[in-house]
């Protein structure tokens, strides 16, 4: 694909602090490389706005190459943009058409309050992960990694739901504003392993309850967030935590 | 919500099968006899009772869960494009479970409230025992009711009849789909059961753990093929069938 100039208008979420009501700020902007990332484009507005002596739009990056988790904008309508099985970094303006408006919007759920503009306050998945998203390991020397066997099926499954990178994309598409998949795939990627299994029902009871508590929806399996998810997490992963969330209210202590 | 919801699936598996007696060509003879079945034996009745109660919970837990989950998203997206993620069905189970509800309440006042407790008038049936024709018979004016159903015997020079006197349900169907907004409400009614169930059957299946290659194929099936066609278009062939008759 041959690089070609774009002009683009951006609509961007503006909100000054949390406590701020925010809206929508309009910014034209012309000869954007179709080889730029989304986040680069944004680099060149912010420079742009540095220049005029404004304020620079705030947004969450770090690694630029898919797998932080950190980037989480909802462009025109979607999680990541248009693209499937990728994150705003990955995406490129080739994605998009000269002319065209771009409505960027922040992930929008009551536990994740915005910050300032794009940048919402994404800790409640990580006391989700506090909650139980871990394995307890005895201390001593960490023994041989071939010592406990681990089916290949199994072991590819866990993989798969590790993958998540908890950039929220599946809350941010959810119409529920539902943390299910994150969620499943947290427990999932240690249910699947020998070493998750100790800790397997009181993990499941801990990090649902965690979920609840932070607000976050009920599901009702639409697949949204399987469909938008970067890192194509299977919705199979949501009824294997249902399955073991069952199990464990009814046989737990 | 999927128990109750499956329950209430199984519901209309058993009253399609029942009203499907509504196609059979003597002047609603089978049907009615049915309508009698269905209000006597005890077995049916605790159903129906455990029936009622499904709708109501199903429909509190429905309302409850589109507030709470309202409740998850206090700013709503300027820009949503939900279609591109899932099915407008998955997107719309409130509203069309609304459509339903008033549905139900509709469908209960035209046939049950009158067969309980409104007017509705008796029919009698005389069966000629020899060759099975069934002729209907005026029914004597004075006539008062004991029993749901009165089956005698008639032994007339034409031959052996046994006559049957029971409400006239069928009569009520029929002269009900006579009217053309009745149809158009049922078959309204029936497109929101299609939607309703596309996504509804096979997402009750979900939530109770069951995603799985090997079953979903045939999950998938069922709920497309028996619940989001076969039955709402069975229902639907039912005010057709009178309205066009």
């Amino acid at each position: 694909m041959s690089e070609q100039n774009i002009n683009v208008t951006l609509k961007v979420w503006r909100q000054r602090n949390s406590q701020s009501k925010g809206g929508f700020e309009t910014y034209p902007l012309n000869d954007v490389s179709t080889d730029m990332s989304f986040l680069e484009m944004f680099d060149v507005l912010n420079e742009k706005l540095i220049q005029e002596g404004k304020d620079p739009v705030a947004f969450d990056h770090d690694c630029r190459e898919g797998i932080c988790g950190m980037c989480s904008m909802f462009i025109n309508g979607r999680p990541h943009g248009p693209k499937q099985a990728v994150t705003t970094c990955q995406l490129h303006m080739r994605s998009f058409k000269n002319g065209e408006t771009i409505v960027v919007e922040p992930w929008r759920a009551k536990p994740f309050p915005v910050i300032k503009d794009l940048v919402v306050d994404r800790s409640a998945f990580d006391r989700i992960i506090s909650a139980g998203g871990f394995i307890s390991v005895n201390t001593g020397n960490a023994q041989d990694a071939n010592a406990i066997p681990v089916a290949k099926d199994n072991a590819d499954e866990s993989f798969a739901a590790a993958a998540c990178i908890g950039c929220g994309a599946c809350v941010a598409a959810c119409k529920n504003a539902s943390a299910m998949l994150f969620v499943s795939a947290k427990v999932s990627q240690l249910a699947l392993l020998p070493q998750g299994q100790p800790e397997r029902k009181q993990r499941v009871m801990d990090m649902v309850a965690q979920m609840d508590n932070e607000g976050f929806g009920a599901c009702t399996n639409t697949g949204a967030c399987s469909a938008e998810c970067p890192k194509e997490i299977s919705l199979t992963n949501i009824a294997r935590m249902n399955r073991d969330f069952l199990a464990a209210e009814i046989t737990a202590k | 919500m999927g128990l109750t919801g499956l329950f209430l699936c199984t519901f209309l598996v058993v009253h399609m099968i029942g009203n499907l007696q509504l196609f059979k060509n003597d002047q609603g003879l089978a049907f009615n006899l049915y309508a009698v079945l269905m209000t006597t034996n005890p077995f049916i009745k605790t159903v129906s009772y455990l029936l009622y109660l499904s709708i109501i919970g199903h429909a509190i837990q429905g309302i409850y869960l589109v507030f709470k989950n309202k409740q998850s998203r206090p700013v709503q997206y300027a820009v949503y494009e939900g279609k591109a993620s899932s099915t407008w069905a998955s997107r719309n189970m409130g509203l069309l479970g609304t459509i339903l509800l008033v549905f139900i309440a509709v469908h209960l006042s035209d046939f049950w409230f009158e067969y309980k407790f409104g007017h509705v008038p008796y029919a009698t049936y005389a069966t000629n025992l020899t060759d099975g024709e069934v002729r209907l018979i005026p029914t004597p004016p004075d006539y008062k009711q004991f029993n749901k159903l009165e089956e005698t015997t008639m032994i007339t020079p034409e031959g052996q009849f046994k006559v049957t006197i029971v409400k006239d349900l069928y009569l009520e169907v029929a002269e009900g789909f006579k009217s053309p907004w009745l149809v158009i409400v049922y078959l309204l009614s029936m497109c929101a059961v299609s939607f309703h169930l596309y996504h509804g059957f096979q997402s009750a299946f979900k939530s109770f753990g069951i995603n799985h290659p090997k079953i979903n194929g045939i999950v998938n099936f069922i709920g497309t093929w028996i619940f989001a066609i076969g039955i709402p278009a069975g229902f639907a062939a039912m005010p057709l069938y009178f309205f066009f008759k």
